[in-house]
């Protein structure tokens, strides 16, 4: 016999193998989702949850694709939180720590509370990165910021009312495009197609009939 | 985490570890590739396949749960609706929220088009966002777009059209610069130099990644960039037909509202399909690694509109699936593991074959290692795996190396318990790609006039095997593309009258052909619910 679990999805009970994962879990108990189910596998950030487990005080956050239930869960799910997204144009914006106070100052509103950090299903400091922001530390910021699957839980518990993934969203653009170092190699690759470089290795090899270009392929060098 | 017999089955991995660290499997040769392909390869089960009565591709082969939904009735069928007071009204109406539709999207609106993306879940819910490992780009010294072209060419079976494969790789190292000009942050050597590794089946260390966060991270800025232009986002919405006006041009379509149900009509002067991939159809009983939206809308409205299919009849499968624990079955374990080092083992501890064999290659011998050969790690009372031999990265590269360059994997199992620097990792062969799909040229351009497409969604460019890393590339590329055609062939086209014409004609074809289906396409989303105690659940995998 199967191991069961009872859940609660918004208050309604059901009982459900307690293998399966809240999105599973909601399936199986017969909701068709819509919302709050995108790419299952963790990276997309649309099924963000919360739950308690009945007696208990703590208030989880998780993703529902990534968390088995338990019995007496409490679940709401958060497939959409309002977040401030400012637009820009990034080849005119510039790197500097004017950017964060122009375009998202409320991070200057941060009262260290830490809520957003305690409640990231991915583990990551977010007051760290927001502090990392205020001080246009802006590539720290982005490289402690990289795992974030901007699923909004963070600013749900946030009594500044930040927007914590778009401040960060802005600060790898920025390090992306401005502090990262360029790569010379790419520029020139670039460059030398543009002017045609490779267009007779090209053609040669697209004039050649398949049984050719099978002992071409069969017989490449390898790089170890 | 692992039950005794596993950690059994880990201790041979761990007994044979210091002799593979140091040994480097053989590659196979050509004929016994094509040999292992025939016997355990699944696009080879004839049985799997329906042959198309109707439409475009009459007499081809396709996956038979595509056969169906290409064969089934409209949504439209039978309703009326007026075509002539559209709620929207623009140049390009770009379908699809993923990679190829934001690239798509964002050319056409810097060529001065208003264009307008239609998404069936959220903007971004796409296969992109999952696409770990990297972006091929030949632009080291020791490559080229030469190199690149033979790669590929090789890995798609030399089925490649030579036309979309030679712009693939030519347009890849300005594809990565323009990704890093909007902000994608690529791992880099202090001096800029970019960070690449080998993916299977190349032969150059071709593969630029952002961590294992490659897909998303692209996705993340692409559409951020979507929103800092203010193109309009219709989410929440399907596309269910499109319209051709009298000449035949696409000319806008139907929508859906996915929460009401609610029809809507949008006119466009030209279209441009980027709806991904059909991993949910879950073909052959096979777990999929793709996003819940992944269900080949775009191959079905495409057809009835009279858009020829290219290799439908060829899937890729993941050869690294996770196989354990259950949560997480199916999900994609990345390549990027084996271009690390990882080896592919059995229960034994012997690697049965080189890590870096092409995709379609690699899955068939796992499956061969799991039934004919029976050296699997029994998972469930159906299925077995192999090892992927993941502490081998650190073993290598030095400690940290995993945290560093796959965290995204590290955490999908850490969660349940299993620390991979020190266990191996259960996998199995994933649904992962269509390699075929709708016939485009090398301008993106469809058999439909004024209807392009770009990304999963299209065929050729991949032969009958894509490899790792070709497909963040092709999204790009051609996603361009399709948006820059697309807004020229608005601004050139006068509008015509809308219609669907074409659907009735579609549904005439069929009953003439002696089809009689009581499904409507397209499917949308997958049905993973059980609608009441007792009925039958669902086959596919997925609980």
């Amino acid at each position: 016999m199967e191991k069961m679990a009872d859940i609660f999805v918004m208050g309604k009970k059901y009982k459900v193998p307690s293998r399966l994962t809240i999105m599973k879990a909601l399936e199986y108990a017969g909701y068709q989702l819509v919302h709050g189910c995108g790419c299952r596998n963790g990276f997309c950030g649309a099924c963000a949850t919360v739950y308690r487990i009945k007696g208990r005080q703590d208030l989880v956050f998780c993703l529902a694709c990534q968390t088995q239930v338990q019995n007496n869960m409490y679940i709401a799910m958060l497939p959409y939180f309002p977040l401030v997204k400012q637009t820009y144009d990034i080849n005119k914006i510039k790197p500097d720590k004017q950017v964060m106070m122009h375009l998202y100052p409320e991070i200057y509103k941060c009262i260290g509370c830490n809520a957003c950090t305690r409640s990231c299903p991915q583990g990551i400091n977010v007051r760290q990165y927001i502090a990392y922001a205020k001080n246009g530390e802006l590539k720290k910021c982005a490289e402690a910021s990289f795992d974030c699957v901007m699923c909004g839980i963070c600013s749900s518990r946030c009594p500044a009312g930040i927007s914590h993934p778009q401040v960060a969203l802005l600060a790898r653009r920025l390090t992306g495009k401005y502090l990262a170092p360029k790569s010379e190699q790419l520029e020139k690759r670039v460059r030398e197609i543009k002017n045609g470089d490779f267009d007779e290795s090209l053609n040669r090899l697209m004039a050649k009939p398949v049984s050719e270009l099978q002992k071409l392929y069969n017989n490449r060098d390898i790089e170890k | 985490m692992y039950s005794e017999k596993m950690i059994d089955s880990v201790k041979k991995v761990e007994a044979t570890r210091p002799y593979r660290l140091h040994t480097e499997p053989k590659r196979m040769a050509a004929d016994e590739k094509s040999r292992l392909l025939t016997a355990f390869h699944p696009d080879y089960r004839e049985d799997q396949f329906a042959v198309l009565k109707v439409g475009p591709n009459k007499g081809d082969k396709v996956p038979k749960e595509l056969a169906a939904l290409l064969q089934a009735n409209s949504r439209l069928a039978g309703i009326d609706i007026d075509l002539e007071k559209p709620d929207y009204d623009v140049d390009v109406l770009v379908i699809g929220g993923g990679g190829a539709g934001a690239s798509a999207a964002i050319e056409a609106n810097k060529a001065g088009a208003d264009v307008m993306i239609v998404t069936k879940l959220r903007m971004g819910d796409s296969n992109t966002v999952m696409a770990e490992g990297g972006i091929q780009a030949a632009d080291r010294p020791d490559d080229s777009p030469a190199i690149h072209y033979l790669d590929a060419m090789g890995g798609g079976r030399f089925a490649n059209r030579p036309e979309l494969l030679r712009k693939l790789v030519v347009e890849g190292p300005s594809a990565v610069k323009w990704l890093n000009g909007l902000g994608v942050m690529f791992d880099k050597k202090p001096d800029g130099t970019m960070v690449t590794t080998h993916g299977g089946g190349t032969s150059r260390k071709r593969l630029h990644a952002a961590k294992d966060y490659t897909g998303a991270e692209i996705m993340r800025v692409l559409r951020d960039e979507v929103m800092n232009r203010h193109i309009p986002i219709v989410d929440f919405t399907s596309a269910i037909e499109l319209l051709l006006d009298e000449n035949g041009k696409a000319a806008g379509a139907v929508l859906m509202n996915m929460d009401t149900k609610q029809l809507l009509v949008a006119h466009a002067k030209a279209v441009v399909l980027a709806t991904g991939g059909a991993g949910r159809l879950h073909y052959q009983g096979f777990p999929t690694s793709n996003h819940y939206g992944a269900t080949a809308d775009g191959l079905v409205i495409a057809y009835r509109a009279g858009a020829k299919l290219l290799y439908a009849d060829t899937l890729q499968y993941h050869p690294t699936g996770a196989a354990f624990p259950e949560q997480i079955s199916g999900s994609l374990v990345t390549e990027k593991v084996r271009s690390l080092g990882a080896m592919l083992v059995n229960r034994e501890g012997r690697a049965f074959m080189h890590p870096l064999e092409t995709r379609d290659v690699a899955a068939a011998a796992i499956i061969r290692e799991c039934t004919a050969r029976g050296e699997g790690v029994p998972v469930s009372s159906s299925l077995s795996a192999v090892w992927l031999d993941t502490p081998m990265i650190d073993e290598l590269h030095g400690a940290g190396t995993s945290e560093k360059m796959i965290p995204a994997m590290m955490r999908m199992f850490g969660r349940y318990g299993i620390d991979i620097c020190r266990l191996p990792v259960l996998v199995y062969p994933t649904l992962h790609y269509q390699n075929g799909g709708i016939q485009i040229t090398a301008d993106a351009m469809t058999d439909v006039p004024n209807l392009f497409a770009a990304g999963e969604v299209t065929g050729g460019i991949h032969g009958r095997n894509r490899l790792m890393g070709n497909s963040l590339l092709d999204i790009i590329v051609f996603g361009r593309t399709a948006g820059r055609n697309a807004a020229a062939a608005g601004k050139m086209a006068k509008a015509g009258t809308p219609t669907l014409k074409h659907v009735k004609r579609f549904q005439r074809e069929m009953e003439g052909a002696g089809i009689h289906s009581d499904i409507f396409s397209p499917k949308l989303l997958p049905k993973y619910t059980r609608y009441y105690r007792g009925l039958k659940g669902t086959k596919n995998g997925s609980f």
